[in-house]
């Protein structure tokens, strides 16, 4: 285990919500190379985010560590920047500065300022925002706003780039062209990306493992599988790919037949209960 | 508002008008009309009413000419309390501006503390309840045997009835900054004092300015029944002092003062609230 860039040990989490405790992960063990692409699946309500906050440092698991590069995680931190769902740019500022707001921070020391500037623009450039500086994110689509908040993560050169369910708010054709970007900007710097996700076809294309969740409460990884596909990959030709449809259907067999969500109604209702807190987490 | 005017332009091109003169008559018949009819029928109204010669209150052509003198010399100053309606007003807003400052900084700073520690919220929130349901007058007394002095004790009343609005609108402002900008500047490490700066002032600037809105609002209520009671100079007095030597005429024309001043200073705070949180409404 030691000797995976970042390592997930033996993770629980439990809820304690009104005297009712409700574990919603347990024993995860992950361990994730450098410059690798994860991506983690799993039905609502399993824990993913969770699992990604606890990783990010924003919610402290209940037992277990996560280590990176050598070091214990305890507090969330610029190494390992996130790419929230709902993009998560401060409204009152400008693009350019939202960006700004992270650079300057992270290398008040490290840079000058020139330096920072540049760096800014650079990164701004990298997700095609160059041309939106000085705009509110009032001002521009969804798609963007995510771009923004893609370039706000990568400018802090995290260790391990997290985005929790990035594209999951845009529509189809958006989210086809960010997830290229991605892509194209994952193959160019070799970052290490874990990605919340719910889409299989994303999960697919993107990933070179990629990480089940068994249903909650109690979630574990059910199954990993590795996506041996060459990269670049390109959705059109891998359509008719069979390793890529076998892939697929290996992810939907998972979820829809391994862990189909079973909805009698006592459990529905345990598991509204037990999902309240986690959704409280994650907003 | 400037979409319906451009449609409308567009709609009815009017041949051999400039645009920018079509465009002016529109906004003139639009904003400007309707309450100069309204006020028309209103004085109408008034005048009929009370230009029989047994009728206990004042036209508004007998408020003119008895007032002709104050309304065109409003800073003359014969000394004492005889001093021209400018002079009177201002006497007033210097009051205001004290204790609403003071209100401004000590309300926002109690609002930070009871919106962010739960303990303070537990503590302080009672106390502040009831205090906030005594009236502003009830006030008076008390500060002046404590400050022995009538114009800190105006100062204070004003003080004591502005700060309410201010600290219950900026403890929920900063008790609803999304979860999500708490994430931000967890990851980017901002320390107390930028999240201070950067993401809790502007956060909250919508819910403050409301606050502050209705603050000044109260100020300007509470000033005049003040000064009724401390007297000096100051349009509280003025009216007070006018009632007591049967001026009817020249209480008209303060009410009209205060109505105006007190419109003005809503505007005001309204206009720079508009400024400051430009963009910070949710995207």
């Amino acid at each position: 285990m030691a000797s995976h860039y970042l390592s997930v040990e033996q993770v629980d989490m439990t809820f304690v919500t009104k005297g009712a405790t409700t574990n919603v992960l347990k024993e995860i063990d992950l361990g994730v190379a450098k410059g690798e692409y994860i991506s983690i699946i799993g039905h609502s309500g399993c824990g993913k985010s969770t699992l990604l906050n606890i990783i990010a440092g924003l919610t402290s698991s209940t037992s277990g560590a996560v280590i990176l590069d050598g070091k214990e995680v305890n507090a969330p931190g610029p190494d390992r920047s996130v790419v929230f769902q709902n993009h998560s740019l401060l409204p009152w500022l400008t693009v350019y500065e939202n960006v700004a707001l992270a650079v300057n921070k992270t290398f008040a020391r490290s840079k000058t300022k020139a330096e920072r500037h540049a760096w800014i623009l650079k990164n701004l450039e990298m997700v095609g925002m160059s041309h939106a500086l000085n705009k509110r994110p009032s001002e521009i689509s969804g798609g963007m706003k995510q771009r923004v908040g893609i370039a706000r993560a990568l400018a802090m050169e995290p260790k391990v780039l997290l985005l929790d369910e990035p594209f999951g708010a845009l529509d189809a054709l958006t989210r086809a062209h960010l997830q290229e970007e991605v892509m194209r900007i994952q193959d160019e710097l070799g970052n290490t990306v874990i990605m919340i996700t719910h889409d299989v076809d994303e999960a697919v294309l993107l990933s070179d493992r990629i990480v089940m969740l068994t249903n909650g409460p109690s979630a574990r990884i059910g199954e990993i599988l590795e996506i041996d596909l060459p990269r670049p990959r390109n959705r059109i030709t891998l359509a008719d790919d069979p390793r890529y449809n076998r892939y697929r259907q290996e992810v939907l067999r998972f979820l829809y037949e391994k862990q189909r969500k079973v909805e009698h109604l006592a459990e529905r209702r345990e598991k509204t209960a037990g999902a309240a807190p986690a959704k409280k987490a994650r907003a | 508002m400037t979409t319906s005017t451009r449609t409308e332009t567009l709609a009815k091109p009017v041949l051999g008008t400039h645009p920018l003169v079509t465009r002016l008559r529109d906004t003139l018949v639009k904003n400007i009309l309707p309450p100069v009819v309204i006020l028309a029928i209103l004085i109408g109204i008034w005048e009929a009413l009370c230009s029989s010669p047994g009728a206990a209150l004042p036209a508004p052509s007998q408020v003119l000419s008895d007032t002709w003198e104050l309304i065109v010399n409003p800073f003359y100053d014969y000394g004492g309390n005889d001093k021209g309606m400018g002079w009177q007003v201002l006497a007033s807003l210097e009051r205001v501006a004290y204790g609403y400052l003071l209100a401004v900084v000590a309300g926002i700073s109690l609002g930070v503390l009871v919106g962010q520690s739960t303990w303070a919220l537990r503590g302080l929130d009672p106390v502040f309840q009831v205090l906030r349901t005594v009236p502003p007058l009830a006030w008076l007394p008390i500060s002046l045997a404590g400050f022995q002095d009538s114009n800190p004790s105006a100062i204070f009343v004003i003080f004591i009835t502005a700060i309410w609005p201010i600290i219950i609108n900026t403890s929920v402002g900063v008790r609803n900054i999304p979860e999500d900008y708490r994430n931000v500047s967890r990851v980017i490490r901002l320390n107390g004092m930028e999240y201070f700066t950067r993401i809790m002032l502007p956060a909250a600037a919508p819910y403050i300015f409301s606050g502050l809105r209705i603050g000044v609002g109260l100020s300007w209520l509470a000033i005049v029944a003040a000064e009724m009671l401390i007297g000096g100079v100051g349009i509280g007095f003025f009216i007070w002092d006018a009632w007591n030597a049967s001026m009817l005429s020249d209480i008209v024309l303060a009410l009209i003062y205060v109505g105006i001043v007190g419109f003005i200073l809503d505007r005001i705070v309204a206009f720079i609230g508009n400024r400051v949180t430009r963009g910070t409404t949710q995207s």
